[in-house]
């Protein structure tokens, strides 16, 4: 018997494959090492492991996104450009702290590889999914990564900073220890000091072993050094990028205050454009922008791998989980592309039993 | 109804054990047979004694299974989930003591900080094309320190024993592993990060909140609570 949240799913498909979509099956079983490799060691936390002698360690897939990219991938190779796919599927999620949150559900996805426009694919998918929540969903967030990275990279300050600090953006309050120190606000911990001071640090070093080589320790204590030696990111640049992070208003005010800020930072300038364009394609798709809420922050912590426009659904307890999620993830293409290089990719879920106990809540 | 107390079944712990609650009037004894994992108590009613794994005492006191068990603090935390919503300390025992640390090659002068060593994973992944290995059998402890910390660009390889040999036969570039007076570490050319404390365990008297409570096993506990108190 098929499950009413099933029965949801498979006709919020037919209105995805409505909209263009080409159904995909995926397997169950993932590769670890790919899935570590793009996510980390916290996807052990997130997703089951197991294994077998031949193929070593397999995940049960904890979403969609990798094993849809990696079918879209094998059909460029065979010609294919823009392409739109759904699927319908359990999901498996680990859980380490909350016995109450459920370990296997339904996820039904729509997602846009290939689309030349991003302003547009952010609109289509962000509508299609908007359409097929039909009215469950009350409060829609949006926010924008390529805001936070464009602040960051028009910080006045050196490369290795601003990388250091776009590698740690999904990690708060990493990202703040991180602008403190470039931003001289907390004290050099004594063994730096004492490693800089030193004329010659690696004149009494001590027996090197393991892969990570002597000239690799010399080149970090080279960067170290040159990062002593780079003046601390000014109060007013720190503040403009506080004034980003903070940003939390309707779409239509957060383009004017970027406007505001992009006078002080320029280099926001293009990133507001972007977003410009996002709200123009979004009203020409019928959704109410001028409402639309615009968080610069949304998802820093649980959406490790989108690079641009995200969104989420909430249902009526804006604390619980989002009735569908999604956003851009060009830069999880380029990785999975392993240098055969990445493609436009926008997508989100939806997850059918939250949908179906908003309705009943309702 | 008895209580049911779970203690290690061998070695140093099991004999430190014997040592700490008859110093305090309690003879837990091991039945005759040394193969047979059963013994006994004199000085205290009440009590069935079971000789166990001490790495599986935590699950077993999670279980409910026995009210009360002595393993590693490092043990219950590794192993149970929110371990504080299904076990309580009752005491700790002032023996087995043992550090989690995060240790990397001596060489390594530029690391001496958590910060350092995110820094030089980041460097390590762009030259050598896949994550700083850590070799470890306690993951979650250890994924959990290094997540607070903000660590990025490492990844956990299981190493079930000789963990510090690991970095030497290159199967790994750090360590994190349990360690007394940090010698073995030393004699094998690693150091310890100055804020690389993961956890300081020691062998603890557990009582587990999920186990079949009545009123004669309340009475046991609060009269061996009072022994040892």
């Amino acid at each position: 018997m098929t499950s009413p949240a099933a029965l949801r799913g498979e006709a919020i498909r037919a209105a995805f494959e409505a909209a263009g979509a080409v159904p995909v099956e995926t397997p169950f079983l993932l590769p670890a090492d790919t899935l570590l490799d793009l996510y980390g060691e916290d996807i052990r936390a997130r997703a089951y492991v197991t294994a077998d002698p031949i193929r070593g360690e397999l995940m049960l897939r904890p979403d969609f996104t990798v094993p849809v990219v990696e079918a879209h991938m094998a059909q460029m190779a065979k010609g294919a450009g823009e392409a739109r796919y759904t699927y319908l599927g359990p999901v498996f999620r680990r859980q380490e702290t909350d016995e109450t949150r459920p370990i296997e559900y339904l996820q039904v996805g729509f997602e846009v590889l290939g689309h030349p426009d991003p302003a547009a694919a952010d609109a289509e998918v962000f509508a299609t999914i908007a359409g097929a929540l039909d009215g469950a969903a009350r409060r829609a967030v949006t926010g924008d990564f390529g805001v936070l990275l464009a602040a960051v990279d028009g910080l006045a300050t050196t490369e290795a900073r601003k990388a250091a600090l776009r590698r740690h953006i999904w990690r708060p309050r990493r990202f703040r220890q991180l602008l403190d120190r470039f931003g001289g606000r907390s004290p050099v911990p004594p063994a730096r000091a004492a490693l800089l001071a030193a004329a010659d640090p690696m004149a009494d070093m001590p027996p090197l072993q393991g892969l990570r080589r002597q000239d690799e320790i010399a080149a970090r204590i080279a960067a170290l050094r040159e990062d002593a030696a780079t003046p601390p990111i000014g109060q007013g640049e720190l503040d403009l990028i506080d004034a980003v992070l903070s940003l939390r208003e309707t779409l239509p005010n957060v383009l004017g205050a970027l406007a505001d800020i992009a006078v002080d930072l320029p280099a926001l300038g293009p990133a507001r454009d972007r977003l410009a364009a996002r709200a123009e394609a979004l009203a020409a798709r019928g959704v109410a922008v001028d409402d639309l809420a615009f968080e610069a922050s949304f998802g820093r912590t649980s959406m490790e791998y989108y690079d641009g426009f995200v969104f989420g659904f909430h249902g009526a307890d804006p604390a619980g989980p989002p009735l569908a999620t999604g956003g851009r993830y060009d830069a999880l293409t380029a990785v999975l592309g392993r240098g055969r290089g990445g493609v436009p990719a926008v997508g989100g879920v939806i997850r059918p039993e939250l949908v179906l106990a908003a309705e009943g809540a309702a | 109804m008895t209580l049911r107390l779970g203690v290690p079944s061998k070695g140093r712990l099991m004999d430190k054990t014997f040592d700490w609650f008859a110093a305090r009037g309690i003879a837990l004894r091991r039945s005759e047979d040394d193969r047979e994992y059963a013994g006994s108590v004199e000085g205290l009613d009440g009590v069935d004694l079971q000789l166990l794994s001490a790495g599986e005492i935590p699950r077993e006191l999670a279980a409910g299974r026995i009210h009360l068990g002595v393993t590693g603090s490092d043990l219950v935390r590794e192993k149970l989930v929110a371990w504080d919503q299904k076990v309580e300390e009752v005491a700790r025992l002032g023996f087995g003591g043992a550090t989690l640390v995060i240790a990397v090659p001596a060489g390594w002068i530029d690391v001496d900080t958590l910060d350092d060593l995110d820094g030089a994973a980041a460097a390590f992944r762009r030259r050598h094309g896949h994550r700083l290995r850590i070799a470890t059998k306690y993951h979650r402890l250890v994924r959990e320190f290094l997540r607070e910390a903000g660590v990025a660009d490492y990844r956990l390889v299981d190493s079930q024993g000789a963990t510090e040999g690991t970095v030497r036969n290159e199967a790994a570039e750090a360590i994190a592993d349990i360690t007394s007076t940090g010698d073995t570490l030393r004699a094998n050319g690693l150091r310890i990060l100055s804020d690389g404390v993961i956890h300081q365990s020691q062998a603890t008297l557990f009582r587990s909140r999920r186990a079949d409570w009545t009123d004669a096993t309340r009475a046991t506990l609060a009269e061996i609570v009072e022994r040892i108190g």
